[in-house]
């Protein structure tokens, strides 16, 4: 609690709105150098095919580097400025000027967007090392790192841009790159249907962003998140009256829902787990699917002047969160478990952007935090698979601890931190979000008990399948099969290109949470961007509140020892109750889908070719038959007589001389 | 009437006329004064020095005629205004490319026109005189006189004038008509039916003449337009009167009904004078149409529309309709060249300045990409053997017209289909072509003028007509050529539209009689509708199609042609504002 109300009392007046200041010189000028950095190696790899074949990683690895060093100075010289001039606007160029609608491409850099910049290429840089050793014996390697290079350009173009119309370049870059991605080895059918289903579940978000931004300039008259943001922060001056704020934010809220994987739209995630696992610890767990969070905070003017949209945002990320996590407990796959986790995670987060300003910071910090411990279980997930040649089932797992140290370690910083159990970083973000889900919005206590509960709950969920997954996997029996040619499982340790990434997380995931909560430091970063936090009281006192998380944690893990650790797990999965059933196939998202969508949009497409066929061709087809028999016809009159010739021409005369003076009379 | 010698003559705003007149006589003493030898070239020469010179006349005239309007010559029986002086400058133009194309003699040595065109087809006679390779150098002299009495028809203030120009013009065509080196039944049968038809409507013409001086008392048009506006008891003669003079003038630019001619004319006359005759006569007539339209008898507009309309309404489908089945390419611009015929219309029942300009930019715009469309089908050929061991390249014959032959033109000869495309696309009306912008602005001064209804048809019109157009792109470019494997496929595609031959249409029409396979066009029998369909069973299967190359003249005039209908689709705005300030008649 204290820390709300240190947040609260750091907040002086007058950071309310915070001075924006175009850079004209200087060394934030190069800023643009962040994107065209990667998106320059992509552009090298993928042009030179395979020449570069024997170098092209490191090439990936150098770029994404580099980028993170700009970062980490852009960061320092931002420091160093007063904390109410540290939103900054690179102009770029005019990109679009048609008419009334004019669009400037520029950077902007803020505290917001520098933090994703230093997450993306930190955790970015990392799992790019790591790739050089996991994708050692893939031939396509260096297309591989092209994917990663675009990926990072595209990510950082999202979160650098200074308008919704470049962050949705940025947001199709990452959509596209994501795609390439979960098709890598499209060779394998199932693994191109993930791809090509994660690539249609993001375009229905798309549509969203779209509209909102059409709805944008419709009402604002702009795009830039100055225009949009300010006149949003007033929008009874600007004209602009709620039930477009709510359906702008709710547009927002679908694009988030596309590219975060929150319900309704999460089916894709769990699929997308067919790339190769660096790909799932870098985009489908630590940055892109962190976007809808992004794009939520970065949006919070909108949705504080549309309460409605903002409900609606704590629905979905609640509903998320429980989604998750119930899914989580029943999955086998551990990539596919993690997967769920994620969702769960980032439901998290979502819900504490719904609740305002007092969320906005811990929706950032958790998305901080998270970014570290889960790219490092599934950096250590990758290191299991590579050890054990590529199994994936968990019940085939099972004592690993003693020939993976590393792994086992880094892997149970990584759980403890997720478990929230102090001090892991964890810890510090997500009991501040449970906290703030227990503050009363707008003086309602029904929402504060009903979302403070789910997520009161979750962590207690959360707590079992982490453990049972962590359980399963480096403790208990061993379970395991025997190898794809048939010898028997030598479970080994990774590399040093790999343990080294791992290691570096881990020490993230102890002791990151710790070092930015310390003085509330990272909320003070952030504040110019997410503002004045309303002071509130939770409806239970901030103590028992915490002391309620740890006992549900601990109930939870415990729950899990003893199923997953002392007993035996089955090699075969036990039918289960009916929960479990439904659990382990998504909670029927998929069926739901066909049955809502794929079956009736099939129905419809198929009745609209049918359409087509008959009434349209038909109508075309009629239309020329009919025209070429009358072409016919008249052709009959053309014989060739010259007599016949005459007579049509006298007979037409006659008519006209009659048309002509009936009229005329 | 009383006929007055005029105070004065100018002879200089007559200047285009009387060079064009005065080279045509000069070319028929050319004829009999000049050794044989050199008859050609000197012809030539006169014609386009006449030709060049009548451009330069225009030119000349144009700035003063700008200033002030123009003026009446010789007595009021001609008037030197902005359209007049627009409409011979692109008489001019065309006639130019028009000789271009009459002049070039291909590769082959031979011009299009017959030996000696005075000899019965496939008489010994004319055997003799084409292996001694005689030249009917009249030729040139005919079009001149035509192109005189183009000069004048626009630029006519009375009737009297507009019956002699009509004349003066249409006697050389009917010659001109039936002088075809090949197919030359063919070609005289189309000369006899365009000289009775014309003269049925030359009838049409005097006897509506007769009737509105009867009401009028004179024949000076701006004095029947001061009469008419003030309406006596007797303007049911004048109505008729102007019926019929009107139907005498649609019945030279080929509308509906007066139109069934047009095919027949088109496809037996020497291809370079189809060419001449397609643009350079509808130019002349559509610029009377406009002229008596607008200055003469606009007092009884509201009872000239209905006709007018349904004229070009009528025009504009059965032009459409009727070319979607043909399968010959010269009876298909035939057909095109009616339902151009029937969107100038449109522009002059908008009866309004924005209608002047954008016919007179229309007839520019069309007879470009005609004379160029005719000049391509000029050098596209049959040739037969190829096969024979003592023949090995065969022999060239003439015009391949059937659209079956023009598979594949596009492989072996892209260069000459891409201009006929060109031009095609031009007719069609596509975007960056000039067709575009004159359909455009015909259309557009139709609905300012309030004939919207009439603009929906044309642009209906338009989209049925790209069918036929672009069925021929199609099949030049995306099919096999002709002869080889798929020649069955191609000729397949090409019939694909159009209905069964016909019920047995008699062989021997009108004064046709089967050309007997003595000339060199072999079993080329051509009846004049129909029949072409059935002729592609009874036609060789060793005749290929050929393209032979062209003298040098034929080939500038395409080139020109597909450069002026580029520029003027893509620059269309210095012509239109030139065309624009000339648009006032002088009343």
């Amino acid at each position: 609690m204290h820390t709300l109300t240190a947040l609260a009392a750091s907040l002086p007046a007058d950071t309310l709105a915070p001075a924006t200041e175009t850079v004209q010189a200087g060394i934030f000028l190069v800023t643009p150098l962040l994107v065209g950095l990667p998106l320059a190696s992509a552009a090298v790899l993928l042009l030179l095919g395979r020449r570069a074949d024997r170098w092209g990683h490191w090439l990936g690895v150098l770029a994404s580097s580099a980028a993170f060093v700009f970062g980490v100075v852009a960061f320092l010289r931002l420091v160093e400025r007063p904390s109410d001039q540290r939103t900054l606007l690179v102009p770029i160029g005019t990109w679009i000027d048609a008419g009334s609608f004019h669009v400037d491409a520029g950077i902007r850099l803020d505290p917001l967007s520098l933090t994703f910049v230093l997450l993306v290429t930190f955790v970015g840089s990392l799992i790019h090392v790591y790739s050089v050793a996991y994708m050692d014996h893939d031939r396509d390697r260096r297309r591989f790192f092209a994917y990663l290079n675009l990926f990072v350009a595209a990510m950082l173009l999202l979160v650098l841009a200074d308008s919704y119309l470049l962050l949705f370049v940025g947001w199709e870059g990452v959509g596209l790159a994501s795609y390439l991605l979960i098709g890598f080895w499209n060779h394998h059918t199932p693994y191109a249907v993930a791809a090509k289903k994660a690539f249609v579940a993001n375009r229905v978000g798309d549509v969203g962003l779209i509209v909102a931004m059409g709805l944008m300039f419709a009402h604002f008259g702009g795009l830039d998140f100055e225009t949009v943001l300010g006149g949003a922060a007033d929008p009874a001056l600007a004209g602009v009256s709620e039930g477009t704020m709510t359906a702008i934010g709710l547009m927002l809220l679908l694009a988030a829902c596309g590219k975060s994987a929150q319900f309704p739209l999460q089916s894709w995630l769990g699929d997308a787990m067919a790339g190769p696992t660096p790909v799932s610890a870098l985009i489908h767990a630590a940055t892109m699917v962190t976007a809808g969070v992004y794009l939520i905070v970065r949006s919070g003017a909108v949705f504080e002047a549309a309460p409605d949209a903002q409900l609606v945002v704590v629905i979905v990320g609640a509903i998320t969160l429980l989604f998750g996590a119930i899914v989580g407990c029943a999955k086998d796959d551990i990539k596919k478990a993690l997967a769920a986790s994620t969702m769960s995670q980032i439901g998290y987060m979502v819900l504490a952007a719904g609740l305002g300003p007092v969320g906005y910071a811990f929706a950032i910090f958790h998305l901080v935090t998270h970014g570290f411990f889960k790219a490092g279980m599934f950096l250590g997930a990758g290191s299991v698979m590579h050890g054990m040649d590529d199994q994936v089932d968990m019940r085939r797992f099972g004592g690993l601890a003693r020939y993976m140290k590393v792994t086992w370690l880094t892997f149970m910083m990584g759980w403890l931190a997720i478990l929230g159990i102090p001090p892991f970083s964890g810890f510090f973000s997500k009991d501040k979000i449970i906290e703030a889900a227990f503050i009363p919005t707008d003086g309602q206590e029904w929402r504060a008990w009903v979302f403070g509960g789910v997520a009161l709950l979750g962590a207690g969920v959360t707590a079992f399948y982490m453990s049972r997954l962590f359980f399963m996997t480096f403790e208990g029996d061993r379970r395991w099969s025997a190898r794809k040619d048939g010898s028997e499982q030598h479970p080994h340790e990774s590399p040093a290109l790999m343990t080294w990434p791992m290691i570096i997380l881990a020490v993230g995931s102890v002791g990151l949470g710790l070092v930015l909560a310390t003085g509330s430091r990272f909320v003070d970063w952030l504040s110019p961007v997410t503002g004045h936090a309303e002071h509130g009281e939770p409806v239970l006192p901030a103590g028992v509140l915490m002391g309620l998380t740890l006992g549900l944690v601990v109930v939870g893990l415990v729950l899990a020892w003893r199923r997953y650790a002392v007993s035996t797990v089955p090699v075969v999965p036990p039918v289960g109750t009916a929960l479990t059933r439904a659990a382990r196939v998504d909670l029927y998202q998929d069926a739901v889908n066909d049955a809502l969508l794929v079956e009736p949009g099939e129905h419809l497409t198929r009745s609209l070719v049918f359409a087509d066929r008959t009434v349209v061709d038909g109508a075309v087809t009629g239309v020329a038959r009919v025209t070429v028999g009358l072409g016919s016809l008249f052709r009959r009159a053309q014989t060739g007589y010259v007599r016949t010739y005459a007579a049509t021409m006298l007979a037409g005369l006659v008519v006209l001389l009659v048309v002509v003076l009936a009229v005329q009379s | 009437m009383s006929f007055t010698q005029p105070d004065s003559i100018e002879w200089a705003a007559m200047s285009p006329v009387i060079i064009v007149l005065g080279a045509a006589v000069v070319g028929v003493l050319v004829e009999a004064f000049v050794p044989a030898r050199a008859r050609r070239i000197t012809q030539l020469a006169i014609a386009f020095a006449a030709t060049i010179g009548a451009i330069v006349a225009v030119a000349a005239l144009w700035s003063g005629t700008r200033r002030d309007g123009g003026t009446m010559v010789l007595g009021g029986a001609l008037v030197v205004d902005g359209p007049a002086l627009v409409l011979q400058g692109s008489i001019a133009v065309l006639t130019i490319l028009s000789l271009l194309v009459i002049a070039d003699r291909t590769a082959t040595g031979e011009d299009a026109f017959a030996p000696t065109a005075a000899s019965v087809p496939g008489s010994d006679y004319e055997e003799l005189a084409r292996r001694k390779g005689l030249e009917q150098t009249e030729v040139y002299p005919l079009v001149l006189f035509a192109a005189g009495g183009m000069l004048i028809f626009p630029a006519t203030a009375d009737l009297l004038t507009l019956f002699v120009a009509l004349e003066v013009l249409s006697l050389p065509l009917y010659l001109l008509t039936g002088m075809a080196r090949r197919r030359r039944l063919l070609s005289q049968e189309a000369s006899l039916k365009y000289f009775l038809l014309g003269a049925f409507a030359s009838a049409l013409l005097v006897f509506g003449i007769a009737l509105v001086y009867g009401y009028a008392g004179t024949l000076n048009y701006g004095e029947i337009a001061a009469v008419t506006e003030d309406p006596t008891g007797l303007d049911t003669l004048l109505l008729v009167g102007a019926v019929l003079v009107l139907a005498g003038l649609l019945f030279k630019v080929g509308a509906v009904p007066f139109h069934t001619w047009t095919p027949d004319v088109y496809q037996g006359a020497p291809t370079p004078i189809t060419g001449f005759m397609a643009a350079c006569t509808k130019v002349a007539a559509f610029g009377a149409l406009l002229r008596i339209y607008y200055t003469v008898v606009p007092g009884l507009q509201w009872d000239l529309d209905v006709m007018m309309w349904t004229v070009a309404i009528a025009t504009m489908v059965v032009g459409t309709v009727v070319a979607l089945v043909q399968t010959d390419v010269k009876r298909l611009l035939a057909y095109s060249s009616i339902a151009h015929a029937g969107f100038i219309l449109t522009g002059i029942v908008a009866l309004n300045p924005a209608g002047v300009s954008s016919v007179l930019f229309y007839l520019l715009v069309y007879g470009v990409a005609t004379v160029g469309a005719f000049a391509v089908i000029w050098l596209v050929r049959e040739r037969t053997g190829g096969s024979d061991d003592d023949d090995p390249r065969g022999s060239v014959l003439g015009e391949a017209t059937h659209i079956s032959q023009w598979a594949g033109l596009g492989r072996t000869h892209p260069a000459l289909a891409t201009a006929f495309t060109l031009f095609l696309l031009s007719f069609a009306g596509i975007p960056l072509t000039a067709g575009f912008i004159g359909k455009f602005t015909v259309f557009s001064a139709a609905v300012d003028g309030g004939a919207w209804p009439l603009a929906l048809i044309g642009v209906l019109a338009s989209a049925a007509a790209a069918f036929f157009y672009v069925r021929i792109i199609v099949l030049m470019f995306f099919t096999a050529p002709h002869g080889e494997s798929d020649e069955a496929a191609a000729a397949a595609a090409a019939d694909e539209l159009s209905p069964e031959p016909g019920p047995a249409e008699p062989a021997l029409v009108g004064t046709g009689v089967v050309e007997a396979g003595v000339v060199e066009t072999g079993a080329d029998v051509a009846t004049p509708e129909g029949g072409v369909a059935t002729l592609v069973a009874v036609r060789p299967v060793t005749t290929t199609t050929t393209v032979v190359p062209s003298e040098g003249f034929a080939a500038v005039a395409i080139v020109l042609c597909a450069a002026a209908t580029i520029l003027l689709g893509v620059f269309p705005q210095p012509v239109l504002d030139l065309i624009a300030d000339m648009a006032t008649f002088l009343r």
